[in-house]
Parts: structure tokens; C-alpha cells; sequence
């Protein structure tokens, strides 16, 4: 019991935010929040945002595990395009799906494999290490593709991208699952901790026996399993792989996503369902934007400065300084009641 | 005794507390003028607390300054360096990619309309160092110097600045011995000119090449003060590491210790550059002690133990057979426990609490497909809390808002939490205050009576002599003497390691 409201105390400011994001733009489009049943599928904007911010939201659970170790994957957008890229010269190429789909995620663990041997085996800076291949990534997938836009047509890849079940995306069903699945998997073994308390300190953590090395290398082939699913999704959402803008720049969305989300770029204390709401806080601005109808080219800028409140109103100066107007608030109260 | 207007710098009663610590405790040291002052004591006695509350960089929490007759109070180290007190600091805090001259009238260029006039600069510059025997381009940038070269750089530049006392915080540690010389010469130059000197350093015979007079300080306490020419270098060790010259209390308790079958047993066990290969037995519910000064090897001897540095020769058994310690996870599978000297870097995990902090071995040693339940996490931590009397508000607490005593008995919590058969305990009773000193001796003694085995590090020489039916004595990175019951006094061990630090000084 007060470990859940020690959890929702940790999530408010992020639900706080969500919600009133939600409100402002439905106070602009009433339409916003109307939801309509179809074909036994729901449609409304609001299922678009949780659609579109799949791809966010799967690289910001991969993410918030790699960041929790103090640690940084810049090339979880490069690694989408790959494994977008594998899934569709696989299909094309007479494969089933499963064999596609496992070849797919085999190839983003192994991308996250090197990564992690990268930093936790040659001590490679993280920015760096994963550096290499967001700038070597989106080359492979180019040879995989051969350059042009791979289509494809095989319905069951098709499904994944724009299928639906219990009248929800897939998508959609696929990122709450697997964020669900991961959250389930570091709460309830030691996962979590242990990931913290490397985080924290790598040192101090080797010294009191954990396989902190090990670690390491599992968070980011989390990372690189978050990215190829996020990179199947994004390939079967436009029948196609595109080696170009696959995942483009997806990386500091997703970045964004665990630091809206309030989780510290300093490693240690995480939360993946706080980086899932910085996700849809994200995507939501992201959605509000192109409904208001403001020329595209004032988009980016509105988001910037949106996140850049949001920002402000979680940094510790600005928590300090609310929290000791409201501590004078409460002494000048007590004065007020001790001068009746 | 001299006269009053010879001493430059006073400072009495000085106190300083840290959170959970006494960092100096009505500490008084005068400086005079044209002396060279050494400032010694071990890690954490109070050397650098007491040049931070002198130099403005610590607000202090007691005592007075006086500096040329006149009261002073610094706020920062830039008003220490207005008033006439200059510091160098081992790591050379210069920008390494400015010039020798930019370097040294950084923020006080000479100008002309406006615009910094390198000409005049270069000149004023090449005339300060001149006095410093320097054969240096004052064009050439700071980095590629060699180090000696930035060090005096940066004392010309201290002196310029300030004048009246030039603190030097270990300026030796990574100079090669000619490197030395030249900087002792400049320091002697610097002290005829009637500076005062305050000189900090960890080895001792350069304390004898260049000093006038030695305060020694030990646990934030003023120990003495002394004239370097009438003080011996054993008892300058004494000095350093506690208790007189012949005081012999021999503790009981530790004599009578059993004779029973040797445990643990490494033959041969070193690492190149870390520690000579050295023989060691440990038998079931016995103390052994290490001693020696800061650097013998004492912290390597520990992290070799428990393969947090990897052996490179020799072989350790358990009770007769061979084991692999190669890393601090295959140690804890033997029953291995470390508690390391710094416990910031090497100990906490900060922002956990309490409770993750005592459980992580437990849970590192159970694998983290088996949790250690919420409910037997919170039972483990308030047993500990509770058995070692941990202060803390509750177990949820961050662990590095905790006092660094009970830091230290939270992470002596974290290894027996793990029921270790062998325990590693490198300075258990460092930086922390003397109630909890106490309690952490009375702690060891009660394990030993258990039957653990625990080798204690420490320069704590009166608490080793009371625990320990053995000791180690560590001189350069070696083993070079073990004292067996009877034998281990303070003094003993006093005269063991001046005994290898005099062979040294004669050869």
C-alpha cells in the first residue's frame, strides 16, 4: 500500500503534466477527446497519440535502463533502421514471418551486444561507444536495403503495423505489453536495484559483488531489443523499409522521453512508467501541433519551448525555490494564527 | 623562545565540524617568518581541514587567524590570496593551454588601450621568473612543460600574488628526485627572503631535507610541534601514528587468542607494482593487523585479498585447498567480506537507502533471479540498524545523508548481513567520531569471538595493539615484518617500520 503511493507520488508530475496537455489542447479541439467505435476498433485522436508514440515509447523503456546505468544509446535510431531494413529484405526474400521477425530482433540484440561490449568490456565512454554506430547504422541499413525504399506486401508484417486487437493498435498493444513485461521483469527479481546501485556506483557495486560488467552489456542489448521492435513497427506502418528516415532522430526523442519523464541523465533511481508518460507527453504536443493548423515550420519550435517548461518546473532550483515559498506561506499562516 | 613579531601566521583554537565528525578540534599552529613548516599526519588527521580554514576555502567553526599582526577572517581563497596567503596544490591548478606568462598574470594583465599588451606582459613575466632559475620560453604554453616546471610556475605566480606565506599542499608527489632538488632550492631561496612556508607532504625525508620545525596532527588533534633537528625519525612516526615512545600497555584479551589450525593461507601472493609477494596465514577467530604509513601497501595488500586487483603470483588456499580469488564475486562465494578505506567511492551506493545498501551483497551473492523478499529486506535492515546501533531516522533514508560512522557501520551491516567467514577491514575507524571509534572495536573483538577471521588495517597503532594477536608491519609496497603476541606493542611496531625507513635513508 505505501509502496504504491510512494510509486504515484513519483509519477505525479508527469500525469499532472500529461493531463493538462491533454486539457489545453482539447480546450482548443473539443474533438480531441471524442473517442468512436468502428469495426470493433477505437478511432480518436487519443489512440493516435498512444499509435504514434509507439516507436518513443519502446526505445524510451530500453532507454530508461541504459540511462539508469548511468550510460546513454544514441544508436537505438540507426539500429531501427536496420532492423526495419532486415525485416523487409527477409520477407521479400520468401522468409515466414516468425523466422523474419526473429531475425529481426536477433540482429537488434546483437547491435546492443556491441554496444555493451563497447562500454562495460573496452571502457569506451558511452556518447562515443554508441556514437559509432549511430553514424556506421544508418550505412548497413543502406546496404540492406540497397539504397531504395524496400516494400513489401506480406499481410502478417502488415498486421504489426497497422493491425488491431481488443480494438486496440498493435502497436499500441505491443508497447504497453512489453513495458508492462519489462517493468514486471526488474521490479520483481533484484534486476532493478542492482541496475541502480551500478548506476550509482559502478565501483562501490563490483566491490560488494555484483556482476556489474555483465549488467552493463544487458542493458544495452535491452536497448537494441527495444529498437527492433520499434523498427518493425515503424517498417510495417509504411510497408517499407527506409533506410533515410527510419527512426531519424528518434534517439533524442527518446532521450527526452526518460528526462521529461524525470529520471536523472546521472544514472541511478529509475522509473520506466514515468518514461512511458514522458513519451505520450511527447507525442501528444507532437499531435496537438499538427491539429492546431500552425504552418509546420512553427512546429519544432512550439515543442522546444512546451519541453522547455516542462523542464523548468521539474529542475531542482525551481522545486527548491516553490518548496521554500511554501514553506514562508505556511510560517506566515502559523504567525497570522499565533498574533489571533 | 623567539619573540612575537617573528611568527607571520597564527592560527589558535582553530575547530572545524563536519557532519557526524570533529574535522579539528581547537587545533593552534604558528607560523614564523623565513621557516620552512612541514604539516604532517595521515589521511584524514586534519592536514587539508586545517589549510582549507586558513586559506578561506572551509568557513571554520571556531578560533582565530592572525596574519602579520593583524586578525584576519577570509572568506574565500581568493581574499586568503589578497591578504597575503598563497597556496600550490599537488594537481598544478593552472590552464595548462595558456602560456607560461598568461599563466601567471592571468586576470591581471598588463593593458594598453583596452587590449592586453603581451609585450609588457612577456617582459614583467620573464623578470618574475628570473629569480627562479628557470630556462623557459614564458611564450611556450603551460602543458608542454614538464610538471616540476608548472610547479614552480605556479608557485612564482602564488608568491607574486600573495607573499607573505606559501602554503604547498604535496607539491613532490610526482616529481623525480632531481625535480626535487631544484624546487627545494627555490623554497630555500623563498625562505630567505623571509616567507613563511607551509610544506605537506607523505614522505618524511624530504620533511628532514628542507624543514625548520614539524606539527604533526592525528585525528583533528594538535599532537605537537617540534623542531625538526631535535626530533627523531621514530619518534616523528610515533608521533604520526599514536601513543608515546614507551608507553607499553599490553592489552589482555588478544595474548590468550587460540592456537588453532591456520585457515587461510596465501603463499607467495603479490602483484607487480601493487604489492612484493608476500606469505600470510589467518586462523580461525583471529585478528591480524596491518601497519605501516600511508602508501607501504597497505590498501593494495587489502584489494589483492579480495581480488578486487588480480594476483599475478602465489596461490591462496581455505583450509588446505586451493581457491580461485580473482574478482571480489569469486572472494564473496569463499566467504569473503571487504570493507574498503574510502568509503565515498569504494562503499556506499548514495542514493540507495539503508536498506538496499545493507542488502546488496546479500542480494549481489544470490543472483538477481532471486530477490531477497520487500519483507526480508526490511527484517535484515532493522536487525543491523538495531545490532550496530546505526543512526538513522529510518531504513528508507539515502545512505549519503547518514554521518560517515554510521556510513561505515551500514557497510560492516552490508558483509555480515552476508554471514562472511573472513572479513577485510581497511581503516574501519577512520573519520569517524570517537563514541563510534569505540563501538566499531568492541564490534571486531565480538566477531572475532565468533570465529571470523578479519585482517584490520589501520594507522590507529594503540587500536591494532588492542585487537590483534598479530601484525604485518608494510614498508614500500612490501611485507617486511610480522610481530607475534607478546611482541605486539606500539612500539614495536613504531620502531619496525622506522627500522626499514632508516636501512632505506642509509643506502
Amino acid at each position: 500500500m505505501n509502496a504504491l503511493k510512494s510509486h504515484l507520488l513519483r509519477l505525479a508530475p508527469q500525469i499532472v503534466v500529461l493531463i493538462a496537455v491533454v486539457l489545453l489542447i482539447s480546450l482548443a479541439f473539443p474533438d480531441f477527446l471524442t473517442l468512436q467505435m468502428q469495426n470493433g476498433r477505437i478511432y480518436g485522436s487519443l489512440i493516435d497519440v498512444l499509435n504514434r508514440g509507439a516507436p518513443v515509447a519502446l526505445l524510451a523503456i530500453g532507454m530508461t535502463i541504459v540511462i539508469a546505468t548511468r550510460g546513454i544509446d544514441l544508436s537505438v535510431g540507426a539500429v531501427m533502421a536496420i532492423c526495419g531494413a532486415v525485416a523487409a529484405a527477409s520477407i521479400t526474400s520468401g522468409h515466414s514471418l516468425v523466422y523474419t521477425l526473429a531475425l529481426a530482433l536477433a540482429v537488434g540484440m546483437l547491435c546492443g551486444l556491441w554496444n555493451g561490449i563497447l562500454v562495460a568490456v573496452l571502457d569506451i565512454q558511452p556518447i562515443i561507444a554508441t556514437l559509432v554506430l549511430m553514424v556506421a547504422g544508418r550505412g548497413i541499413a543502406q546496404l540492406i536495403t540497397e539504397g531504395a525504399i524496400l516494400t513489401f506486401n506480406d499481410a502478417g508484417l502488415i498486421f504489426i503495423g497497422s493491425g488491431s486487437f481488443l480494438g486496440l493498435p498493435m502497436p499500441v498493444v505491443i508497447w504497453l505489453v512489453f513495458g508492462i513485461a519489462i517493468t514486471l521483469l526488474v521490479r520483481r527479481t533484484a534486476l532493478g536495484m542492482l541496475v541502480e546501485a551500478l548506476g550509482i556506483n559502478r565501483r562501490a557495486s563490483t566491490l560488494s559483488g555484483v556482476s556489474t560488467g555483465v549488467l552493463l552489456i544487458a542493458a544495452y542489448i535491452l536497448s537494441g531489443l527495444c529498437a527492433a521492435i520499434a523498427g518493425i513497427i515503424a517498417a510495417a506502418d509504411i510497408k517499407g523499409a527506409d533506410a533515410n528516415n527510419a527512426g531519424l532522430w528518434l534517439e533524442l526523442d527518446a532521450i527526452l522521453a526518460v528526462v521529461v519523464g524525470g529520471n536523472s541523465l546521472l544514472g541511478g533511481r529509475f522509473s520506466i512508467a514515468a518514461s512511458l508518460l514522458g513519451a505520450m507527453i511527447i507525442q501528444a504536443i507532437n499531435t496537438g501541433i499538427l491539429l492546431s493548423g500552425f504552418p509546420p515550420e512553427f512546429n519544432l519550435i512550439i515543442k522546444a519551448a512546451i519541453i522547455v517548461l516542462i523542464l523548468v518546473v521539474q529542475s531542482p532550483r525551481v522545486r527548491d525555490l516553490l518548496a521554500w515559498f511554501g514553506r514562508s506561506a505556511s510560517r506566515e499562516a502559523a504567525v497570522k494564527q499565533e498574533v489571533k | 623562545m623567539q619573540g612575537n613579531d617573528d611568527i607571520i601566521l597564527s592560527a589558535t583554537g582553530i575547530e572545524k565540524v563536519f557532519p557526524g565528525a570533529k574535522a579539528l578540534n581547537n587545533v593552534n599552529f604558528q607560523l614564523r617568518r623565513g621557516e620552512v613548516h612541514a604539516l604532517l599526519g595521515e589521511n584524514g588527521a586534519g592536514k587539508s581541514t586545517l589549510v582549507k580554514c586558513i586559506t578561506g576555502a572551509y568557513r571554520r567553526d571556531g578560533g582565530k587567524l592572525v596574519l602579520d599582526g593583524a586578525e584576519i577572517d577570509p572568506r574565500d581563497t581568493f581574499e586568503a590570496q589578497r591578504l597575503g596567503i598563497g597556496t600550490v596544490y599537488q594537481e598544478v591548478n593552472l590552464l595548462p593551454n595558456l602560456t607560461v606568462a598568461e599563466n601567471l598574470f592571468l586576470g591581471r594583465q598588463p593593458r594598453r588601450f583596452g587590449l592586453v599588451d603581451a609585450a609588457e606582459m612577456n617582459r614583467r613575466a620573464r623578470a618574475l621568473l628570473s629569480g627562479y632559475e628557470l630556462d623557459v620560453d614564458v611564450r611556450t604554453e603551460l602543458s608542454s612543460c614538464s610538471v616540476a616546471v608548472q610547479q614552480v610556475v605556479a608557485i612564482a605566480r602564488a608568491v607574486d600574488l600573495s607573499g607573505k606565506v606559501l602554503i604547498l599542499d604535496e607539491p613532490t608527489a610526482s616529481l623525480d628526485a632531481h625535480e626535487v632538488e631544484m624546487l627545494f632550492a627555490i623554497v630555500r631561496r623563498l625562505k630567505s627572503q623571509g616567507l613563511g612556508v607551509i610544506f605537506i607532504t607523505h614522505f618524511l625525508e624530504q620533511v628532514y631535507a628542507i624543514c625548520d620545525r614539524i606539527t604533526v596532527l592525528r585525528n583533528g588533534q594538535l599532537v605537537g610541534t617540534r623542531d625538526a633537528a631535535a626530533l627523531p625519525r621514530r619518534e616523528l612516526i610515533a608521533m604520526m601514528l599514536g601513543r608515546e615512545l614507551g608507553d607499553e600497555i599490553k592489552q589482555a584479551g588478544n595474548a590468550q587468542a587460540s592456537e588453532g589450525a591456520v585457515r587461510y593461507r596465501f603463499r607467495g601472493y603479490g602483484r607487480k607494482g601493487h604489492i612484493a609477494p608476500f606469505d600470510l596465514e589467518v586462523r580461525k577467530g583471529e585478528v591480524v593487523g596491518v601497519a605501516g604509513l600511508l602508501g607501504s601497501g597497505r590498501t593494495e595488500t587489502a584489494e589483492i585479498l579480495f581480488g578486487a586487483e588480480k594476483a599475478d603470483s602465489g596461490t591462496a588456499e581455505v583450509d588446505g585447498k586451493p581457491i580461485d580469488i580473482s574478482s571480489p564475486r569469486t572472494a564473496i562465494r569463499h566467504r569473503f567480506g571487504f570493507c574498503p578505506e574510502d568509503r565515498k567511492t569504494d562503499g556506499i551506493i548514495g542514493d540507495l537507502s539503508v536498506r538496499e545498501n545493507i542488502a546488496l551483497a546479500l542480494q549481489a551473492r544470490r543472483g538477481w533471479a532471486r530477490p531477497i523478499s520487500r519483507a526480508e529486506q526490511d527484517r535484515l535492515a532493522d536487525r543491523y540498524i538495531a545490532a550496530l546501533d546505526i543512526r538513522t531516522s529510518d531504513r528508507e533514508k539515502p545512505i549519503r545523508l547518514l554521518s560517515g560512522g554510521n556510513q561505515q557501520k551500514a557497510i560492516l551491516a552490508r558483509w555480515l548481513a552476508t554471514n562472511p567467514e573472513f572479513l577485510i577491514l581497511d581503516e574501519p575507524t577512520r573519520g569517524i567520531d570517537v563514541g563510534a571509534h569505540a563501538e566499531i572495536i568492541r564490534l571486531i573483538e565480538n566477531l572475532c569471538e565468533q570465529g571470523m577471521s578479519l585482517i584490520v588495517i589501520s594507522s590507529e597503532l594503540d587500536e591494532l595493539v588492542a585487537y590483534s594477536r598479530r601484525v604485518i608491519v608494510l614498508r614500500d609496497r612490501a611485507h617486511v615484518s610480522e610481530l607475534v603476541g607478546e611482541e605486539v606493542t606500539t612500539s614495536h611496531i613504531v620502531e619496525a617500520i622506522a627500522a626499514a625507513d632508516k636501512r632505506e635513508a642509509g643506502q
